[in-house]
């Protein structure tokens, strides 16, 4: 080749590293992934020292739920803020971008993870494999968390990557029968998700050359649209798999009731959400118009999930199986949000999000409560717990309300938003599948309820006969596991009370969502100009 | 699998294949190689050793549990790209450091730091998996 | 030109994962789901256009390199891509090994202590 090497060295370089300082809050951004991974490495390092992993855990979720919440209310304020790391300027590295949607989920995740961690310390676990646990946790944090705020799309597929491994050794903890045959079906199936969205990376990284998602947006609209369409079919049908949505929800009545009830409650909280989330990132923001092609599509899963899942939860007698359907019903609210884009919708898909996050959790941690109390796990054979320990059933009974949607709580002002929504949008069949899903979901709740406190023993038995088979929670029960379940509990009433900050921030998260520039501005990335010069790497 | 020659040249195979990952740890520097294929190496390493003398001997040798390993490799990655902190540079950015030496000087860096920490994660991890596959039910 | 064999290179990967993994046999899925994986990466390192081009190595000196490179970025991808699916598949293969150790049993199909085959009625009352 005939290039004159000094000429070639005096060529002015593009610009590709930033020369601007960047500040101490900035770095706000990226410590709470920062600060779970190294505590999830040290907890490995030390796993089997005693008594430090619980403390250490907890002081470390703390301060991330610190940070996120100083980031909440600055991004509240300020609009997105990113970073993108190793100095390199954002369509080269790898941006970690944090608006008011990635911070609101990530801080409630890392407020579950934390009652959660408190609420394992009651579990009864060999003491050789509960001190995996801590480490787990803090994995499994760190992928959540980076998942919700990364702003790179390669990334995210690593984040969830993270989330799979840890979620992986979660599920498998203490090693019983049944939940190896839940880890195999969960494994395999997710695994094929994340597969599939790596093809669908693999098609966008050949077509726009780039995978930062602010740049994404920047350049897709140019790019063709047949080829975008099939790319955005791929992440949907990877993404709704993760978030579990109606035909392809096997695998999560599957696995969610194997392992104890921590764990459980932290992937009913978690997960699914982070698939949601992909979701709403990914047809919103980078594809709108793929989304709008997919319309019919999305509206008609919205629907089927909505009325599907608690049918199932009706027809289980396995009480952790049917929350499992009772989660995969709140991602077909969630769905029904996507499938309504405006701030509306969106808003409510988004506030569905935020209480399936805090109320599922919740109800998996009073689910394992009831198991405690009763020492069974089928519903038939359940019974006689609101005269042997009242408070749980209140507990109980206000989650079902939540979760159906019924005023004052938590539940009823996203699917109030999302209905609404609907109706403006004439999406008559949509709005219906709302209202059903409440009506269905409230008969699943409340026929758990009247078997396990409601009736006086179990199936078959005469009714004055009293369940005699009830144990009283231990102090240790009592303490940890029944505080973590009652603050989590407290959380939700109180916040479906006063839901005026969650209406704010939805609606500005929305409208985040919908202001595309906003977030390309947030990231440091011009309209016109940086479209062409990125659109040249692969070319 | 204890046969006379492979145990015999086991601990020597097991030696040469442990300083060979280091060599190709530390000359992915700015050459073909680095911390996952050395972990790699290394793992093989353990493996080997493992099938030789049994997987007891192997947990006595390495002292450290092969799941601390594992974590002190992603702490040491982790805590490399926090070092730009104090620069004022976002996470991750590389810091180089030369330190003269004799004719030549030898160049610190995070990057290399980060390196050390693949290292280890790598062996960690899979070492752990190698000795949990080659272990039978009484530990051996 | 390569692409055009490379396509149905990948689409031959993709035929034989999708046999594989409709088995019920569960080290036939894993299987599978390898394949399929390596026919993503595959895919991926196709569609990041392959090029006759020299390593991606700026001589010492140099601030960019002499001539053309081959992009580096399919492979980084690739390589973060082999090195999760390794791990994922080396997690479900103990997993599916102690499976198969006890449940006593390589067919999902008799994988049944999750969810019960027979999970009897509902709930009578109310």
């Amino acid at each position: 080749m005939a290039y004159d090497n000094a000429a070639k060295a005096e060529v002015e370089l593009p610009v590709a590293m930033l020369d601007t300082p960047t500040s101490v809050a900035d770095w706000s951004i990226i410590f709470p992934v920062v600060i779970a991974l190294m505590a999830g490495a040290l907890l490995a390092m030390v796993r089997h020292s005693r008594g430090s992993q619980f403390g250490f855990s907890l002081i470390s979720v703390m301060a991330i739920i610190a940070i996120e919440a100083e980031l909440f209310y600055r991004v509240l304020v300020t609009g997105p803020v990113a970073m993108t790391m190793g100095n390199w300027l954002p369509p080269f590295g790898i941006s970690f971008v944090a608006d008011v949607l990635s911070v609101g989920f990530a801080l409630a995740s890392a407020v579950v993870t934390l009652l959660v961690l408190i609420y394992f310390r009651a579990e009864i676990v060999p003491r050789e494999t509960r001190h995996g646990f801590y480490p787990l946790v803090m994995l499994l944090l760190a992928g959540v968390t980076g998942a919700f705020m990364t702003g790179d799309l390669f990334n995210l597929y690593v984040w969830f990557e993270v989330m799979l491994i840890a979620s992986f050794g979660l599920l498998i903890i203490g090693g019983k029968k049944i939940q190896l045959d839940g880890a195999v079906k969960y494994g395999f199936l997710n695994f094929l998700a994340t597969t599939f969205f790596l093809a669908g990376l693999g098609y966008l990284y050949g077509l726009l050359g780039t995978l930062n998602m602010a740049d994404i947006a920047l350049v897709a609209p140019a790019a063709e649209p047949a080829a975008m369409t099939a790319i955005a079919a791929l992440f949907f049908l990877a993404f709704a798999m993760k978030a579990a949505a109606f035909p392809v929800n096997a695998w999560l009545p599957a696995s969610y009731h194997t392992p104890d009830a921590a764990v459980s409650a932290l992937f009913g909280g978690l997960l699914t959400k982070v698939g949601a989330y992909a979701l709403l990132r990914v047809l919103i923001v980078l594809l709108p118009e793929q989304r709008d092609i997919f319309d019919p599509l999305i509206t008609a899963i919205a629907i089927a999930t909505l009325i599907t899942a608690p049918l199932g939860a009706i027809a289980q007698t396995n009480l952790r199986r049917a929350l499992g359907f009772l989660v995969i019903g709140g991602i077909g609210a969630i769905l029904a949000g996507i499938a309504v884009p405006s701030v509306r919708g969106l808003a409510g898909g988004a506030f569905y999000a935020f209480h399936a996050i805090l109320t599922m959790s919740a109800f998996y941690l009073v689910a394992g409560l009831v198991e405690r109390v009763t020492q069974e796990t089928d519903t038939r054979r359940m019974g006689g717990v609101y005269a042997y320990n009242s408070l749980i059933s209140i507990l109980f009974l206000v989650l079902v309300f939540a979760a159906a949607g019924l005023p004052p709580f938590l539940g009823f002002w996203p699917k109030l938003l999302l209905t609404e929504a609907a109706l403006q949008d004439s999406d008559w069949w949509l709005a219906a599948a709302i209202l059903i899903n409440s009506i269905l979901t409230t008969i699943a709740g409340t026929r758990l309820w009247a078997h396990i406190f409601w009736r006086n023993g179990r199936e078959g038995k005469k009714s004055e006969i009293r369940n005699d088979r009830l144990r009283p929670l231990s102090g240790l029960e009592n303490g940890y596991a029944l505080g973590a379940t009652l603050a989590l509990v407290l959380l939700v009433v109180v916040i479906g009370l006063r839901p005026n900050l969650v209406f704010d921030s939805t609606r500005a998260a929305a409208g985040d969502l919908l202001q595309v520039e906003n977030y390309i501005g947030a990231v440091g990335l011009e309209s016109s100009s940086a479209g062409e010069q990125t659109t040249g790497v692969a070319r | 699998m204890k046969t006379i020659i492979f145990r015999t040249i086991a601990p020597a195979l097991t030696a040469i294949m442990i300083v060979f990952s280091i060599f190709v740890l530390l000359r992915g520097h700015n050459e073909p190689g680095g911390g996952f294929i050395g972990g790699l190496i290394a793992a093989s390493a353990i493996a080997i050793y493992g099938v030789a003398v049994g997987v007891s001997e192997v947990r006595k040798a390495l002292k450290v549990d092969p799941i601390s390993m594992a974590g002190f490799g992603v702490f040491i990655a982790a805590f490399a790209g926090l070092l730009s902190l104090g620069q004022s540079l976002p996470f991750l950015t590389g810091l180089w450091g030369y330190i003269p030496f004799g004719e030549t000087e030898i160049t610190v860096s995070t990057p290399m730091l980060f390196d050390i920490g693949v290292y280890f994660a790598v062996v960690g991890t899979i070492g752990a998996v190698a000795l949990a596959l080659e272990e039978d039910e009484d530990g051996n | 030109m390569i692409e055009f064999y490379m396509a149905p290179l990948v689409g031959v990967f993709f035929t034989v994962a999708v046999y594989l993994i409709l088995s019920r046999a569960v080290i036939q899925m894993l299987l599978g789901i390898t394949i399929l994986g390596n026919g993503v990466n595959l895919l991926i390192f196709t569609l990041g256009r392959i090029t006759r081009e020299v390593p991606p190595i700026v001589p010492p000196g140099l601030k960019q390199p002499l001539q053309d490179i081959a992009n580096p970025l399919p492979q980084a991808l690739i390589l973060t891509a082999i090195v999760i699916g390794f791990a994922l598949f080396t997690f479900l293969l103990i997993l599916g090994y102690r499976a198969y150790q006890e449940l006593d049993a390589d067919d999902t199909n008799k994988m049944r202590v999750a969810e019960p085959s027979g999970p009897g009625k509902p709930p009578l009352s109310y």
